[in-house]
């Protein structure tokens, strides 16, 4: 009974932390069609943020909730101005740039941080349930998850800036027309994704030992996640998620962690082989 | 292409000779064997990419699986001559099977990426894992992490002691890069390599002409494999050892940056990008200020931005824009004016 109870708290955390880490590139490529491939460096600058803010004395979820995604956020800004402005509409273009961004981040931070492990201690203890320790911090992560979707979800459907994303997202045109500049959306818009990668960066940095390259365990990952979900934003991301959290988890406790991870990419390709548009272009059609 | 093929092959036999003999006065025949070795790899992309629209993110896989595949047979067979065909082969039959998934499932350009990415983490997290004695091919450990190091190297075939090695090794892998571009050239003046890039002009077009756009996508992917399996190899016989970081993703970034920065849609834009790049990363890695994945994806930031369609089509373009200018000055105008007259006043 205490193994199960285990077992579905790691599924609920391996489908958190998939939702986590894709929600910024999700956001990013949902809605202005651009793939961003140095999420992964974005969460990896989130991470280092969050252990610099701490080392300086700031309290540790203030340090991560707000002063890592407001920083990569900013960072993402002037990106966003400097290069992906220029390549909209140009998938493949934005692909190789930002590839060569994550590469340009990567030598930044090595520069600056110097090529060693840092880190910080989880801020939540364990505690057992029945013969079993659990790590406390994972209800942690399932909470910020959980309430990311509902945030997520509460401004695209529930806002006026909201809408005039989705708008935006379906007629750029159309919005234009009706007066909305779709310049400073798609601006806004990507602020936001960096943001949410600097969020999931800084929450997931206390797991892990913090390296200049660590962004690459994160991106193909994120890549898949949100490629296999399809058009649809939020029901794509929970689709996904929850179908290769679960098939990571099930995995990871019956073989071992890198069978774990090797299924994970196995059922990615064949869900993608087997419905190219995606889950959510398949089956929930029109939903954000 | 303009001319005749013996007269490409004469050209090409001609400037691989003169570079062979020139370059190593310049630069240490070690350092230009690697520069060679990766001008092959990024044809390889250059080929797939370049003429037939496929993009592949995960060159680096094939490469890797060449190398593997040398190592493990050289060890179990013990000379390099079957093990050096090996190499060519599994990772096209590989490149085979994949393609032929992913193109019979008509699959875009996007998920063609992911699907070649992941493909490219499958293969490095599996070798990854496989250290200890019991993941082993016949005699060969394949060591996780650490890879395969002491493999029999090239030898002269038939003769198992004659170690082809130093400046001998240099010039097999010039001569052999030679030969590659002498095929791929051939390929593309070839019919299936014109409708290789009649394909990627224009897909849907292609298959209401009536061509099999599918097989014939399958067996453009096999052939960029099977050059950078042997691309593979031939590294794998220049460092004496195999890791799984040949399957790394930043293996792949680097192919498709150096064909990127060389140029797309030319077969001598990928060699010189690699070389190139190589040569500039070997500089960087001398000096400590720096860092050099800084300096790889600045580079490559910039190109898209400012060069999309690399340095050797745009030096090409300037060289005839000139050319044409001096010699018929008057032509163009005559040409183009009337053009843009009528542009207007349909317009």
């Amino acid at each position: 009974m205490d193994l199960y109870a285990v077992v579905l708290v790691e599924m609920l955390y391996g489908v958190a932390s998939l939702v986590l880490i894709s929600a910024g590139l999700a956001v990013v490529f949902g809605m202005i069609k651009v793939i961003n491939l140095a999420h992964g460096e974005f969460m990896m600058m989130g991470g280092y943020a969050t252990i610099t803010a701490v080392n300086l004395g700031v309290n540790v979820f203030v340090a991560m909730l707000v002063i890592a995604p407001v920083a990569v956020g900013l960072i993402g800004l002037v990106v966003e101005r400097l290069v992906i402005r220029h390549l909209y509409g140009r998938l493949v273009d934005t692909m190789l740039a930002t590839w060569g961004l994550s590469l340009f981040f990567i030598g930044l931070v090595t520069m600056v941080f110097g090529n060693t492990t840092t880190g910080i201690s989880t801020p939540i203890p364990g505690f057992a349930i029945g013969d079993y320790q659990v790590n406390g911090y994972n209800f942690f992560i399932i909470l910020v998850s959980a309430s990311l979707l509902v945030v997520m979800l509460s401004v695209l459907k529930g806002t006026r800036s909201g809408l005039i994303a989705r708008g935006t997202m379906q007629r750029p045109d159309m919005a234009a027309a009706l007066g909305y500049n779709p310049d400073r959306i798609n601006m806004a818009t990507f602020f936001c994704g960096s943001a949410l990668s600097g969020l999931a960066g800084a929450v997931l940095a206390p797991l892990v030992g913090l390296v200049p390259t660590s962004g690459g365990a994160y991106i193909a990952k994120a890549f898949i996640t949100v490629i296999a979900g399809g058009p649809s934003l939020i029901a794509g991301l929970l689709s996904s998620a929850s179908l290769f959290g679960a098939v990571n988890q099930i995995f990871t406790f019956a073989i071992s962690p890198v069978v774990g991870e090797v299924a994970l990419l196995v059922a990615a390709v064949v869900l993608l082989r087997v419905l190219p548009k995606g889950v959510t272009g398949t089956f929930f059609k029109g939903r954000p | 292409m303009p001319g005749s093929l013996t007269r490409d092959a004469i050209t090409i036999a001609l400037v691989t000779g003169v570079l062979v003999w020139v370059l190593p006065l310049i630069i240490g025949t070690y350092t230009l064997t690697v520069l060679v070795i990766y001008g092959m790899l990024a044809l390889s992309l250059g080929l797939i990419w370049g003429f037939g629209g496929i993009l592949c993110f995960g060159q680096a896989a094939f490469f890797g699986l060449g190398a593997y595949a040398y190592a493990i047979s050289a060890i179990n067979i013990g000379e390099s001559t079957l093990p050096m065909f090996l190499a060519v082969l599994v990772p096209a039959a590989f490149a085979a099977l994949l393609g032929a998934m992913m193109f019979y499932g008509r699959l875009g350009d996007v998920y063609l990426g992911v699907i070649t990415l992941v493909v490219t983490l499958i293969l490095f997290k599996t070798v990854n894992s496989t250290a200890g004695p019991q993941y082993a091919i016949g005699n060969a450990r394949l060591g996780g992490f650490n890879g395969i190091p002491g493999f029999p190297t090239l030898n002269v075939p038939g003769l198992p002691d004659a170690y082809i090695w130093g400046d001998g090794y240099f010039y097999v892998c010039a001569a052999l890069l030679g030969l590659v571009y002498m095929l791929v050239t051939a390929l593309l003046r070839s019919s299936f390599g014109r409708v290789a890039v009649g394909i990627r002009e224009n897909e849907t077009r292609m298959s209401l002409m009536g061509y099999d756009v599918r097989a014939r996508k399958t067996v453009m992917f096999a052939i960029g494999a099977a050059i950078a399996g042997l691309a593979g190899a031939l590294f794998a016989n220049w460092a004496e050892i195999v890791t799984p970081s040949l399957f790394s993703l930043g293996q792949s970034a680097e192919i498709i940056i150096w064909c990127i920065v060389g140029g797309l849609g030319t077969r001598l834009g990928p060699v010189l990008g690699a070389a190139g790049l190589a040569y500039l990363k070997f500089l960087l890695g001398q000096q400590a200020l720096i860092d050099n994945a800084l300096v790889t994806g600045l580079v490559l930031v910039l190109f898209v931005l400012f060069l999309p369609k690399g340095i050797v089509p745009a030096l090409s373009g300037l060289w005839n824009f000139g050319f044409v200018r001096w010699r018929l000055p008057g032509h163009i105008h005559q040409r183009r004016r009337p053009r843009g007259r009528e542009r207007t006043r349909n317009g």
